[in-house]
């Protein structure tokens, strides 16, 4: 690190500190009191306790209660007043005449959120990876202004998913931006959000576009830890740009791509945000994602099914926990070979 | 000529253009329009009339009528170019209009009203931002508050973040105590447990606490984050223990190793998870939107998307409020855009 960015670090920190040093130094005197009486072995627990309390209120708790939530039924929001169902939600989820054809199980609504989302995870995760790695390799040139450029691709992560729907619903709605530009070239105009294939090819575009940045950035800093003098040598050998590309490139990034890979499908899964201020699911159900139905059932319909709406969260939970693992899997896999 | 042309195509490797040079460029250019371009033209949109907004074809940049104060007139009036019956144009100001014929007036040499049809006219205009599309939300609507509210819930909620993660990856990370694996563990394994997942039991368990509806009731769940104990614990570890040893050799308790020995040793990654969690709980969605019902306790993101999800959306006002919500995370990433990124490259959280 620069000395310069040291001065901002610690003017930042000083930020960030300064009104937290008087409660600091205020608290000394309780935790003296409290190690007196725990002896520095203890205070490891101490300190821990804040995090893990709040942690496991908020989120061991919840997953607990969720399991429990997802064998009852009725309409009480209560623990007590709800009565004990078994696997009745889950068969109610899982029951279909043919799981090709969401209209012919009796949670419709459900195995339509599910086509959409596997649809939704199949394309999008293949065109933000691929999207995202031309992008890295692109910005791994030798060129002026890189900087700039990073900042180019990166600026829309920052932005909220709220934002990021709103930004294109504006320039997607009929009299929008880019139904003017249709028309300046003698096309006609189209409801892009109100046909059911244009709302899904949007809802994909619109979430490549919001999260190209990160995962170029992390397959970018991939690149650049691949040394140099593989590069020269096989130009002094005059390898061609393809096979440089095949066969030093990709198998040496091949763990950074893993990676995001995998994160790349752990979010796809649970797309809602920006979906949802886009399109609302519509139209009909047309992008409706699996989020959203567990939001809608729980929550927003007047009849709440807190019960169904468990049930549907642990089959996603369960999913994402095969994908965490995979996640898991494919980073260690990446530490170990960082270090061989 | 071939001179200058040279320079202007010379590349840092000097042998001149490859195909993938050209490629690159266009790859470039075609992300410079399509990442930045929607968000030009929002900026641009925020800043038209209601009557310029809904335009079609949409003009490029802001513009509303020009006026012109005429004497004898109390409000500036609406400038209009008129055809004139002998094919000359000239520049006339509106009174008002009847039915299909308009009352002018020459602003430079007032006379008589002259009568006009109103298909002889056509609007002067300029280019003219229009700011009531900011001032008027903050005012009429209850922006402001919306804007107060996700600035209490963002400093609140990281403040609190920086405190009780630092102390926990402080424990897991310089003390040796029973069910320290267990814990690292249980805080990797929900590293990844998404909040669409457990959102059912979270409210009911923010309800039991009589916490809906409030904004500690946003703020509290999101606080213990494992990716913060995650990031700070691994940099935690690279502060030599010989550093505690002798503070403790020196009488300090163990709050004031903590505070006053830790903490500033680890502030880079403190501004990393700072920043981070700025970041994510300004632009916070779903949860708000599960737990706040009243409108007076809207987070800014939840009031943008119950203003824009009205029957009658009123596009100026969202538009120059979105720009408004951006304006923050824009001068965070202007400033402290390394650490971001360097944040990313390193930990791939978000």
């Amino acid at each position: 690190m620069s000395v310069a960015s040291e001065t901002q670090s610690q003017a930042l920190s000083g930020v960030v500190a300064a009104p937290l040093h008087f409660l600091m130094g205020a608290l000394n005197a309780p935790m003296v009191f409290i190690q007196k009486r725990f002896g520095i072995g203890g205070m490891g627990a101490v300190f821990l306790a804040p995090n893990m309390l709040i942690f496991s209120i908020f989120v061991l708790v919840p997953v607990a209660i969720n399991f429990a939530y997802s064998f009852s039924g009725g309409m009480a929001i209560f623990f007590g007043e709800r009565h004990f169902v078994g696997f009745e939600q889950y068969q109610t989820l899982l029951t279909c005449a043919d799981y090709t054809q969401p209209a012919t199980c009796r949670e419709d609504a459900f195995w339509q959120s599910i086509h959409n989302t596997v649809f939704f995870v199949v394309v999008q995760v293949t065109v933000l990876v691929l999207v995202a790695l031309v992008t890295a390799l692109v910005l791994n040139r030798e060129m002026r202004s890189r900087g700039f450029w990073r900042a180019v691709f990166f600026f829309p992560v920052l932005l909220s998913p709220v934002v990021v729907g709103l930004i294109w619903k504006w320039i997607l709605q009929r009299d929008g931006l880019l139904n003017a530009i249709l028309v300046e070239y003698g096309l006609e105009r189209t409801l892009w959000l109100a046909e059911r294939n244009w709302a899904m090819f949007w809802a994909i575009f619109v979430s490549v576009w919001a999260h190209l940045g990160f995962y170029a950035l992390i397959l970018l800093a991939g690149l650049q830890a691949i040394p140099r003098d593989l590069y020269e040598a096989a130009m002094m050998d005059g390898t061609r740009a393809f096979r440089t590309f095949w066969r030093i490139t990709l198998p040496l990034l091949w763990p950074n791509l893993l990676v995001v890979i995998t994160l790349v499908l752990i979010r796809a899964v649970q797309i809602f945000d920006e979906a949802y201020v886009l399109t609302g699911g519509g139209p009909g159900t047309s992008t409706l994602f699996i989020t959203q139905y567990i939001y809608e059932t729980g929550f927003a319909h007047v009849l709440r099914n807190l019960g169904l709406a468990s049930a549907a969260s642990m089959l996603m939970g369960l999913v994402l926990v095969g994908l965490t693992l995979l996640q898991l899997m494919a980073s260690s896999r990446r530490n170990r070979e960082g270090r061989a | 000529m071939n001179a200058i042309s040279t320079f202007l195509l010379r590349r840092r490797g000097g042998k001149g253009w490859h195909w993938t040079d050209v490629l690159s460029y266009l790859w470039l250019a075609i992300g410079l329009f399509l990442m930045f371009g929607p968000i030009v033209w929002l900026a641009l949109s925020s800043f038209k009339t209601p009557a310029n907004l809904v335009e079609f074809p949409p003009t490029m940049l802001p513009l509303d009528a020009r006026l012109a104060n005429v004497q004898g007139y109390d409000k500036p009036l609406p400038l209009y170019r008129v055809k004139q019956d002998d094919g000359t144009e000239r520049v006339l100001a509106q009174v008002r209009r009847v039915g299909l014929m308009a009352q002018m007036v020459d602003p430079a040499n007032q006379g008589e009203l002259v009568r006009v049809p109103i298909d002889k006219r056509s609007p002067e205009r300029e280019v003219k931002l229009a700011t009531g599309n900011y001032t008027e939300p903050l005012q009429q609507f209850n922006f402001l508050r919306y804007f107060q509210n996700s600035i209490f819930v963002t400093v609140m909620a990281t403040i609190i973040t920086l405190i009780v993660n630092s102390m926990a990856a402080f424990a897991l990370s310089k003390y040796e105590f029973k069910g320290r694996t267990a814990v690292l563990g249980i805080i990797l394994a929900t590293l990844m447990v998404p909040l669409s997942v457990i959102v059912v039991p979270l409210y009911l368990v923010v309800n039991e606490m009589r916490l809906f509806d409030t904004l500690w009731g946003v703020i509290l769940p999101t606080v213990a984050t494992p990716t913060g104990v995650f990031l700070l614990r691994q940099y935690m570890l690279t502060i030599p223990d010989e550093l505690i040893d002798a503070a403790r050799m020196d009488k300090a308790s163990e709050w004031q190793i903590y505070w006053r020995i830790v903490l500033p040793l680890a502030a880079p990654a403190l501004a990393v998870l700072a920043i981070f969690s700025i970041m994510w709980r300004w632009n916070d969605f779903l949860w708000p939107l599960i737990v706040l019902s009243r409108k007076e306790q809207y987070t800014l993101q939840v009031g943008l998307n119950a203003f824009s999800g009205e029957l009658n959306v009123q596009w100026h006002y969202v538009l120059a409020m979105t720009v408004l919500s951006i304006l923050p995370v824009a001068a965070i990433f202007l400033f402290l855009q390394r650490y971001i990124t360097s944040g990313i490259a390193s930990t791939g959280l978000k």
